[in-house]
């Protein structure tokens, strides 16, 4: 099929999380590929333009709002491009912080998406709903975990959801260090769990589908890079600034799509899991290497449904990595830092790992400190234009041996797999087949 | 027979729900006592009643008014789930701008002109001003806050099964930080929203060293002028007094007026 004959109808939203009821639409006729379209639609929100007036500390504290599930992601990004904007520094200790609540975010995330939308397919159940009754002992730990998390994010932000504590420069109020001590002990408790988490993992049948893409992630010299670093692409093996992210991005319209896509060196890219394991494999800690190796993700890998692998991956060397970092915070305690700053005219990138990819935040600010401009690149609008291309060639590739209903749980599981986000995911469950 | 609840999205960051997943304790208690027919598993829009049925997010489209009348027609029970369904929340801010500069902003010039001549995307794109759903449907109850408190989607629910009428008492959220022996936000020297604004938070915000930005709405008995006065009388700008209550409250008519 010419790519030039394409009909492109997905309309991902700029800024706002993707959600609202999407579809796909699979065409075929006599065994070959008419037609597949991913479909999203998403009521306008207009993060971009309505922030702007406000003044430099509101901005991060505000647009967490985009997304519920990436709420610490979009603060901490939008709190990194505000402070280049205004030329701010953060202390170590600041920095050690955000990284904390960054993994707080992942563990939450990751297990969300692993327990709440994989398992089920895998397990063959509509939802995590039935499991409840079939397999308690899942739900249960799943429900343990995610309160870990939450609790853990709570701690370090003040709340679960759109936390408050972080601000410009450092935190507006310290957590408390006994109740660090606590969360320490308790993130050593469930380590079993998380050892049972590779388990259930492991039982996962993974579709043996590979499409070789580029892999698009930060990279930081001295550590995972989550919080910080450069972006990296597998296609070049080099980093180019975060402030740079438009030479990454190259957002483009696609005709008869409000949509916006993104592309570096080739058609499409990839973000997330899969893409930071296997950018940055050897700075995994050791337990997290051993549980790709037992789960058989042998970088690089090419199959996108190994993301949720990948997170799991991700999950261990966060667990471990956060014990490491409480332990920090004990051994050197946490001091009230100054949080005032002055204003000025600037410009400033900021980007971060979410746990769905890469995120890019951008604002502009005049010698008032008023934002006179915001954009921000979220990794679900990056994904879209590499979940499609995958689409394609899966569905050329199995048409032959699949059912239809085989082929519509592949779908999902390939889309679910990217965990665009978690209500769109689950929406995106209407497979048309047009004969 | 147990009550079927249901959970609706429109224009939001769906963290709301999230909030409910997120109490983790209770969840599976909860689930006992419930049929729950859709919670983000899209089992079908099509169930033909729903005994509560919970509607995150603002209204923005024809699309979203004729979805959210027809969810209000099957319901007995409709409840406003976080801000953005009870006033809008902060993308009302975007009602001070037209529609077509907002796309052009965000999407470009190309963008904007498309949209208006291609028929085809002319529902994605009519978008015309945030509204709250009680702006276009009966609202049997609100739980409010930029996200929502648990305890009080716990007593609402709780409430519902017993058959009587969810209480939210209209305190302000000084009661929630007087109760926690805050210093007065106002003694700073920083704005405050406290007063004015529906309490039942426990002042989360202002005990982690932050303010009361208003996210839960103003109170039906809110004294605007002199929250102002009092605001100006602890030197505070009335740019910054502005910027207040056009934050979490654009769509309010206080937020427009002030």
């Amino acid at each position: 099929m010419d790519l030039k004959e394409k009909t492109y109808t997905i309309d991902v939203k700029h800024v706002t999380r993707v959600e609202g009821h999407g579809r796909i639409i699979v065409s075929t006729k006599e065994g070959a590929v008419k037609e597949v379209k991913l479909a999203i639609t998403e009521g306008n929100r207009f993060f971009e333009n309505f922030v702007k007036g406000m003044h430099p500390a509101d901005i991060p504290w505000i647009v967490s709002r985009i997304c519920g599930i990436c709420c610490v992601g979009h603060q901490l990004t939008a709190t990194k491009a505000v402070e280049a904007a205004l030329g701010i520094e953060v202390s170590p200790q600041t920095l050690l912080l955000r990284k904390l609540l960054t993994e707080s975010q992942f563990l939450q995330s990751h297990v969300l998406h692993v327990y709440f939308l994989a398992v089920p397919d895998f397990l063959g159940v509509q939802s995590v709903l039935p499991l409840a009754k079939t397999h308690p002992e899942v739900v249960k730990r799943a429900l343990h975990l995610k309160k870990l998390a939450n609790d853990y994010t709570a701690l370090f932000g003040g709340r679960m959801l759109h936390p408050m504590a972080n601000t410009l420069k450092g935190w507006r109020r310290l957590p408390d260090t006994n109740a660090v001590a606590v969360l320490r002990k308790r993130m050593l408790e469930a380590i079993p769990d998380i050892e049972e988490t590779v388990q259930i993992a492991k039982t996962l049948k993974i579709p043996p589908y590979e499409r070789e893409t580029e892999y698009v992630s930060l990279k930081h010299p001295d550590e995972y890079a989550l919080y910080d670093g450069d972006v990296f692409s597998s296609d070049t093996r080099s980093s180019v600034p975060a402030d740079r992210y438009r030479e990454v991005t190259n957002e483009f319209t696609v005709a008869h799509s409000t949509s916006k896509w993104s592309r570096w060196h080739r058609d499409s890219y990839f973000v997330g899991a899969l893409a930071r394991v296997n950018n940055n494999f050897d700075q995994l800690l050791p337990q997290a290497q051993q549980a790709a190796e037992y789960l058989g993700l042998i970088v690089p890998c090419y199959n996108p449904y190994m993301n949720n692998v990948a997170q799991v991956v991700e999950v261990v060397h966060c667990a471990y990595n956060s014990i490491r970092m409480l332990d920090e915070v004990l051994n050197s305690g946490l001091e009230a830092e100054d949080t005032t700053y002055r204003v000025k005219a600037g410009r400033g990138a900021g980007s971060c790992e979410v746990p769905r990819g890469i995120l890019f935040h951008e604002y502009a600010f005049d010698e008032n400190g008023c934002c006179i401009e915001a954009n921000a690149v979220i990794p679900t609008s990056q994904n879209i234009n590499n979940i499609e291309q995958d689409m394609k060639a899966f569905v050329a590739e199995m048409l032959p041996e699949m059912s239809q209903d085989e082929l519509t749980l592949h779908m999902e599981m390939l889309l679910r797999a990217y965990d665009p986000c978690i209500s769109c995911s689950v929406h995106m469950l209407d497979v048309e087949f047009v004969d | 027979m147990k009550p079927k609840v249901a959970f609706f999205d429109f224009a939001s960051c769906e963290g709301c729900q999230l909030a409910i997943l997120n109490c983790e304790e209770i969840l599976l208690d909860i689930l006992n006592l419930v049929n729950l027919v859709e919670f983000r598993e899209a089992i079908s829009e099509t169930a033909p009643r729903y005994d509560i049925a919970f509607v995150e997010g603002s209204i923005h489209r024809d699309e979203d008014i004729e979805r959210i009348q027809n969810l209000r027609s099957r319901a007995t029970f409709l409840v406003a789930l976080g801000a953005c369904a009870c006033n809008g929340n902060v993308q009302a801010r975007s009602n001070f701008v037209a529609p077509a500069v907002n796309y052009e902003v965000v999407y470009g010039e190309n963008a904007r002109n498309r949209v208006q001549v291609d028929p085809d995307y002319w529902s994605l794109w009519s978008h015309t001003r945030v509204r709250p759903l009680d702006a276009v449907v009966k609202v049997d109850a609100y739980l409010r806050g930029c996200p929502i408190v648990p305890a009080e989607f716990l007593h609402l629910v709780k409430s519902v099964l017993h058959g009587t009428t969810p209480y939210f008492p209209p305190d302000a959220v000084c009661v929630d930080c007087k109760k926690n022996g805050n210093e007065c936000v106002l003694e700073r020297g920083e704005t405050c929203m406290g007063p004015v604004t529906w309490g039942g938070c426990n002042s989360i915000c202002v005990n982690n060293g932050y303010v009361c930005d208003g996210c839960r709405g103003t109170l039906p008995h809110a004294n605007i002028e002199s929250h102002i006065i009092l605001m100006r009388e602890h030197n505070i700008k009335d740019e910054d007094i502005r910027s207040r209550y056009r934050l979490f409250l654009g769509n309010e008519p206080i937020g427009r007026g002030v």
